[in-house]
């Protein structure tokens, strides 16, 4: 038996500090200004820099890839306690995540609590290495904020499931190696009960995707096609006809990262640009009274936002949670981030309309704004938050 | 520090829930109303005082708990709740944290005792305009020998009817000071006001009052900090009763909304006012975080606890104006007949509001303090 050595939390924290300096890369320390400027890894991995390279393979060497897993699937088998540590450290220096995944943030924690062993051995340290690209199969074209009536078919041939339908939303489908999809297995069940999740290699006879361009611009949204795909028998996950269970822990879990929690990234504050841009007046007040209520308003509510994560987080610790709240925090989170990027267009006036015709570099303010109006319908509209917290925490009857 | 309550603060909020709804709930306040406007019930009065409320944020060494303002802020949550009538706002939050902050170590000795044994009341006397704000003042004090003489109006004085001393915010010399100033001195006259909360407040006229030098609140303290730690406990403790108001006006909604029928079905079923009906609570969300946040700023001393003051009463403000008024509309026909109760935390709502300041001065003062 390994005996561990015991090691304190704060000489963690010094250990952990001095590897980041010494191991991260300065320029793996700058702001991401397009997610395309991110490691993907997956079949076809390609590294944007010798930096980008450098700082993948020291994190998987040292096993912080994916560092809270255990160590059987590849995870560094850090204590919640040494993650949060690990993550506060990695932010303080702007350290940017080694490898970006829906298989570490999504797919991962579907496996652990609902594939079989066999399951998690096989497929999550291959997530760890980054070997595969995950891309997640949820909405079609007539089920968005009614998922469960899904379409997509899976008919049982014996040794495998033959599949049928089309996905939307699937974001970087085109590039990606295997998609996680929520099907159709029983048609003569209610639609929840007929419902199971699988795994399907893209590169399977029958798939095909095509990109979907956004009011923004370009985007990482693609729709994807299945005509008579033949998936076999082993990469169903979980009980047949129980894959909404795995699809409403999923949403909940996308939800929260939608709304902010666990987000790293300080945001500029918007005074602070609107100091910058503005004419103020002799006091050094905003000149537009109008605006700079706005702007009192909205930072007023964002602040006291940051505080209500903080306050659920220390509740959940006392064991004093609502899963629901999730959809709170999607809700009043997404709404926010829209109100953010109306004001920096009022803010920005006539200046902010500009498109430009090099999309890279172009109008970036209003590309953004426009981005932002995703923020409320996707990981499931507004209304659809309010539905869920109308019923489950105020317990508001349905018909 | 967790942004949560501690066991104790919680078991102190349990024992008010249990106290208030039964000895103080809403129907008392409705019985004060109707004779003749009376002011507060005094067995409740003294019930309070029996549980240490009056002494929850008076310091050790003059025999008080030393409990913190988030323990009184429980208390006024509940009071908000129940919209439970009694001197805790001005004798307590107000007066005896004049008190508290004040280094007049004489005073302090005199005037302690009183106050927790609820034997006598202190009573905040600040606002002189229609709004609040704390930085003009024209009551005047001058110094004639080795007395003050004060000369100015004071208008929303919370119980300065049945108050028997009053802390008096003046100007001194350009720079300001806080005086208590006996009920009963030559030259005050005090004009009882029923606002629409039920509650009674006094306009106090002063005229060439004389008071001593030994009165002053601040002695070598700075009268402008004093205010402003005076004025953070307010924002805060204010935005706490706020709080309990807007938790109590949505249950009580909610719960309507679980009953009432019309076309045959519950009316909570339509989709239209469970929105309306989540809004709220997402708004009531944000309320508690910043309630309890602007109050453990105060018991530790944070040096942006007056931010967070603005921020609370802001929020708290806003969100009580939206959530009462909405309250009404989901009651329908019932909201706006007296003998429904909900109408009574609309009124409260105002009241509370525009005590120590409304939503827009605490965002201008929000807007002031980040320099834009």
């Amino acid at each position: 038996m390994e005996t561990k050595i015991s090691v304190s939390l704060s000489d963690f924290r010094t250990e952990t500090r001095a590897w980041l300096e010494a191991n991260c890369p300065e320029s793996m320390r700058q702001p991401v200004r397009d997610p395309f400027d991110l490691f993907w890894g997956g079949r076809n991995a390609k590294f944007n820099s010798e930096d980008q390279r450098l700082w993948f393979e020291r994190m998987l060497e040292k096993k912080w890839v994916v560092p809270y897993w255990e160590a059987k699937y590849g995870g560094g088998g850090l204590t919640s306690d040494e993650n949060n540590i690990l993550t506060q450290e990695m932010t303080r220096l702007g350290c940017r995540k080694p490898l970006y995944s829906f298989g570490i943030s999504m797919l991962g924690p579907a496996l652990l609590n609902f594939a079989s062993e066999d399951q998690k051995l096989h497929y999550l340290p291959q997530i760890v290495e980054g070997k595969i690209w995950w891309c997640q199969g949820y909405s079609e074209p007539n089920a968005g904020s009614d998922l469960a009536s899904l379409q997509t078919k899976a008919i049982d041939k014996g040794d495998h499931y033959e599949i049928t339908g089309s996905k939307v939303w699937t974001s970087y489908a085109d590039k990606s190696d295997w998609i996680f999809c929520l099907v159709r297995t029983d048609f003569n069940a209610t639609k929840h009960n007929g419902i199971s999740f699988i795994l399907i290699d893209m590169t399977s006879k029958g798939v095909s995707t095509r990109p979907i361009k956004l009011i923004s611009g370009k985007s990482p949204f693609c729709e994807t096609f299945f005509d008579g795909v033949k998936v076999p028998k082993e990469n169903l996950i979980g009980n047949l006809n129980e894959g909404w269970t795995i699809a409403k822990y999923l949403l909940t879990h996308e939800r929260q990262m939608i709304g902010g929690i666990g987000e790293t990234d300080v945001k500029k504050e918007v005074h602070t640009t609107a100091l910058e841009k503005l004419s103020l007046n002799s006091s050094g007040a905003i000149s537009d009274g109008v605006l700079r209520n706005q702007i009192s308003d909205f930072e007023m509510d964002e602040e006291i936002f940051d505080l209500t994560i903080q306050r659920v987080t220390d509740e959940a610790k006392t064991g004093n949670n609502s899963g629901a709240l999730s959809s709170f925090f999607k809700f009043y989170g997404t709404e926010l981030n829209i109100a953010r990027h109306e004001l920096l267009m009022s803010i920005g006036g006539s200046e902010a309309l500009f498109w430009g015709e090099n999309e890279k570099k172009d109008g970036d303010l209003a590309r953004k704004f426009c981005r932002s109006k995703g923020n409320s319908i996707e990981g499931g509209t507004s209304e659809i938050q309010l539905n869920i917290i109308s019923k489950l925490i105020l317990g508001l009857p349905t018909k | 520090m967790a942004l949560i309550i501690t066991e104790e603060q919680k078991m102190l909020k349990d024992s008010a829930t249990e106290l208030l709804s039964v000895k103080a709930p809403i129907s008392q306040m409705r019985e004060l109303r109707d004779s003749e406007y009376s002011p507060f019930n005094k067995k409740l009065w003294e019930e309070m005082v029996n549980m240490g409320w009056t002494a929850l944020t008076v310091p050790e060494n003059y025999n008080g708990l030393d409990f913190g303002f988030v323990g009184l802020g429980q208390i006024l949550e509940e009071t908000g709740r129940n919209l439970s009538k009694s001197p805790l706002i001005s004798s307590i939050l107000l007066g005896a944290s004049a008190l508290r902050l004040s280094d007049n170590e004489a005073l302090k000795v005199k005037l302690f005792p009183g106050l927790m044994e609820g034997t006598s009341q202190l009573a905040l006397a600040i606002q002189e305009g229609k709004y609040h704000q704390s930085s003009i003042f024209n009551t005047q004090a001058i110094l004639k020998g080795d007395k003050y003489v004060i000369n100015g109006s004071k208008t929303m004085v919370i119980d300065g009817t049945t108050a028997n001393f009053f802390v008096v915010v003046c100007q001194v010399d350009g720079n300001y000071s806080l005086f208590i100033v006996d009920a009963n001195s030559n030259g005050i006259k005090v004009s009882k006001k029923i606002l629409m909360d039920s509650g009674s407040y006094a306009d106090i006229i002063f005229k060439n009052v004389e008071v001593s030098a030994e009165n002053q609140l601040n002695i070598k303290l700075d009268g402008r900090l004093l205010l402003d730690q005076l004025m953070t406990i307010s924002y805060s403790g204010i935005s706490a009763e706020l709080l309990g108001i807007c938790k109590q006006a949505f249950d009580i909604t909610i719960q309507y909304l679980k009953e009432r029928q019309q076309f045959g079905v519950i009316i909570g079923t339509y989709q239209a006012l469970q929105h309306r009906a989540v809004i709220l609570f997402s708004e009531i969300e944000l309320c508690k975080s910043i309630v309890l946040k602007a109050l453990q700023a105060i018991d530790e001393n944070d040096t942006d606890a007056l931010k967070y003051a603005h921020l609370a009463k802001a929020k708290l403000c806003k969100t009580a104006k939206l959530v009462t008024n909405e309250a009404i509309q989901l009651h329908g026909g019932i909201g706006v007949t007296d003998d429904a109760d909900i109408g009574f935390y609309l009124k409260r709502a105002r009241v509370a509001k525009q005590l120590f300041g409304d939503y827009n001065y605490h965002l201008d003062q929000l807007a002031k303090i980040k320099g834009y």
